[in-house]
């Protein structure tokens, strides 16, 4: 069996005012996988090729080694779905959805519900139309973790949530993770999320897959360096340089591939480095997509 | 005038001594000169995408501190004292020492020892600088 849990090879998909552009995606096992990028970037529909319900134009998804969306029935049994458009039952119990789900799930940890549900803080005899944004969020997250599948998919599993909800969700998702054989792929617009526990990262702009590789060795790429520049001095441009900006004798510079021999090559015209800042998801993703539209426009 | 000024979210410190530190670079470089109008707090606070409140302290503890004066009705300007801007870079290099000192204290090296690896750090960068003035040639 495939090493990878998640497989696009050249994925496309036209819309009249959307193109998915040949997107390559591997999420090994064991890993979380957060897909960030701003709204209408191509998340949702990335994760709805992924799952089977649009057919891709072109390229082949594998997701836990069978294909999309050909074999989709086979492949679902071992995965855990959840997102915004999902709906529960109205009129029904949280106990309902939890006897429904194990009646169609073999898999279904009965004991593993139970604290589920006391971790989330709900109630099984609860009905749904009773529940707020945050319990009803937690409480499909619970009918999709009770099946413990091999590969969990989640479209925006914390938006809407208040700090404490959130908390409670990530501590979950990290907490399946002890089991080195399962797999999460997330989509989320809350990079503080995505920085906190995922392994992998893939930022997606416009239809197209900007970065994908491992979070520590991304973060790593970025820095923001502070110069003082005498005056009569320009800044050379450096590769790995994306956006200075400069009044006066003043400067910030912002590396998306930063190397420290980027200080000496600053410091011999002249310049001098006050200091040289490691950024964060959010600060990275602003400068990157500020960065991918004006080399669009420059295109 | 103020388009390089960033607020960083991975420096720990809160956001009004970023802005005190960043006005007073502008000092200390000589880009905002004595008796100069600088952006008001309003301004500053649009630009920098922070509460009026932040920007607002960060302005009080600088007119404390004597770097800039700010007039009712009238804005804000540099403070109209020669020798300003040396007088900051002379205050963050006495910040520099003193984190230092306390690093070393931290370490158990002795003031006398610390002076001489200064005197050793110094030799160092002049070496370097003789190299590259080598290398030109």
């Amino acid at each position: 069996m495939s090493d990878l849990a998640i497989e696009f090879d050249g994925v496309g998909k036209t819309y009249p005012f959307f193109t998915l552009d040949h997107i390559h995606l591997r999420v090994p096992h064991g890993q979380i996988m957060g897909l960030i990028g701003p709204n209408g970037a191509g998340k949702s529909t990335t994760i709805r090729i992924l799952m089977g319900l649009v057919q891709q134009d072109c390229g082949e998804v594998r997701v836990l080694g069978r294909r999309m969306p050909a074999e989709q029935i086979a492949a679902k049994w071992d995965i855990g779905f959840a997102s915004e458009d999902m709906r529960l039952y109205e009129g029904m119990t949280i106990a309902w959805h939890m006897d429904f789900i194990r009646s169609i799930y073999p898999n279904w940890d009965a004991p593993y519900a139970q604290l589920l549900l006391k971790r989330f803080g709900l109630r099984a005899e609860q009905k749904i139309k009773g529940l707020s944004h945050g319990q009803r969020v937690k409480a499909t997250l619970l009918l999709v973790l009770a099946r413990r599948p091999r590969l969990l998919v989640l479209d925006e599993p914390t938006t809407g949530l208040d700090p404490v909800a959130r908390h409670e969700v990530l501590k979950e998702l990290t907490a399946v993770m002890t089991d080195e054989g399962r797999s999460i792929l997330f989509s989320s617009h809350n990079t503080q999320d995505v920085e906190q526990i995922s392994d992998q990262i893939t930022f997606i702009d416009r239809g197209r897959i900007i970065d994908s590789m491992d979070k520590e060795g991304y973060l790593d790429r970025w820095r923001r360096l502070r110069l003082e520049v005498p005056l009569g001095i320009a800044l050379p441009a450096l590769p790995g340089i994306i956006a200075i900006r400069q009044d006066g004798r003043l400067a910030v510079a912002t590396a998306n591939a930063f190397a420290p021999d980027m200080a000496n090559a600053y410091e011999s015209t002249g310049a001098r480095v006050r200091s040289i800042e490691t950024m964060t998801l959010e600060e990275i993703f602003v400068a990157n997509v500020e960065h991918s539209r004006e080399q669009e426009v420059g295109a | 005038m103020s388009s390089s000024f960033v607020i960083s979210q991975t420096d720990k410190r809160p956001i009004y001594l970023q802005i005190m530190e960043q006005i007073k670079q502008r000092v200390a470089v000589g880009d905002w000169t004595e008796g100069q109008v600088i952006p008001s707090i309003r301004q500053l606070a649009v630009d920098l995408q922070v509460s009026v409140i932040t920007v607002k302290r960060a302005y009080l503890e600088l007119e404390r501190e004597g770097v800039i004066v700010t007039q009712q009705g009238k804005g804000s300007r540099v403070a109209s004292k020669p020798g300003l801007g040396m007088r900051l870079q002379e205050q963050e290099l006495e910040k520099h020492l003193e984190q230092a000192v306390r690093l070393a204290d931290l370490l158990g090296i002795r003031p006398k020892d610390l002076q001489a690896r200064l005197r050793e750090t110094g030799d160092r960068r002049l070496e370097n600088e003789m190299d590259k003035e080598g290398e030109k040639v």
